[in-house]
């Protein structure tokens, strides 16, 4: 059975438009609680978490089509299930980029060998052994199997690496070990109403990319 | 107990100090809109680029199919 190719209609590449265009504006014109240390960086929470959300949903994806694939043997699902891993993984890099940036200014220190920011560059590199392992294999229908189950584990050990070990311990990172998450104490009503359209506008960006990247492995594809 | 009683000594010396460090200064010059320019612009291009990859895409594939 031939599944339909992935196509986003145009209303959510115009909400993804308009959803980040209002980030950026808001974003920075927004009152944000006074904090110290963080002061102005507390920002960063419009774009750097939302980095993060927008790459687990994309992994989210790229998880669920590798599960298909496996059951429909469909070239369609192994190629969405690459295309969001790619792309998650563009989103990830964003995200350790502007952390790194934003410890900097308020840790000290770019890195800090905290649980959460190594499960976190664990988890990146789990995905890259992905893109590594579906470059070692030559024969198509092998490079979708092992890709699949591959995948399948990756996703796995992002969500304990990233979202379950640090939390059991002590972490320097909000959210973690002890420590409130920025809706604990910091995000106060205002800055939730940036926000959750920036993690929606990000996400769906993130989904449009893929739809766009999906599109050109497709068309160099024989048979489509 | 006295950890707890530094620990506050230096909050408080602390949120004396950094009191005003927040952008108020660029804000009231104005200048925080050119910060809201600048990241806008360059959204914007990125944004352009993409439309023009969809449109460009959307023209191959209608070839591909005819």
């Amino acid at each position: 059975m031939k599944l339909a190719p992935f196509k986003l209609h145009i209303s959510i590449k115009i909400a993804a438009i308009v959803l980040v265009f209002y980030t950026l504006v808001a974003g920075f014109l927004v009152s944000v609680p006074e904090l110290d240390i963080l002061n102005e960086t507390i920002r960063n929470l419009f774009f750097h978490v939302t980095s993060w959300f927008a790459m687990v949903f994309l992994f989210l994806g790229a998880f669920v089509f590798s599960i298909r694939y496996l059951s429909s043997g469909s070239e369609n699902d192994d190629l969405l299930a690459k295309v969001f891993v790619h792309v998650g993984m563009a989103f990830g890099a964003a995200g350790l980029v502007t952390g790194m940036l934003w410890a900097q200014y308020t840790w000290g220190s770019y890195w800090v060998p905290d649980p959460k920011l190594n499960g976190a560059a664990i988890a990146m590199l789990a995905y890259l052994a992905y893109v590594v392992l579906r470059n070692s294999i030559t024969d198509e229908i092998m490079r979708a199997k092992v890709s699949s189950v591959y995948n399948i584990f990756a996703f796995v050990m992002m969500v304990i690496f990233v979202f379950i070990l640090p939390r059991m311990t002590d972490s320097l990172h909000p959210g973690n070990g002890g420590n409130p998450a920025f809706s604990g104490y910091d995000l106060d009503s205002t800055m939730r109403m940036v926000f959750y359209p920036a993690t929606i506008g990000w996400i769906l960006l993130g989904l449009w990319i893929s739809e766009v990247r999906y599109r050109i492995e497709r068309l160099s594809l024989p048979n489509q | 107990m006295r950890r707890g009683f530094f620990t506050l000594v230096f909050a408080a010396l602390t949120k004396a100090l950094f009191a005003q460090e927040m952008a108020d200064a660029m804000r009231s010059e104005g200048k925080i809109y050119v910060v809201v320019g600048v990241v806008v612009l360059i959204f914007i291009v990125l944004f352009a680029y993409l439309i023009w990859m969809d449109m460009r895409l959307k023209k191959l594939e209608k070839e591909k199919k005819g």
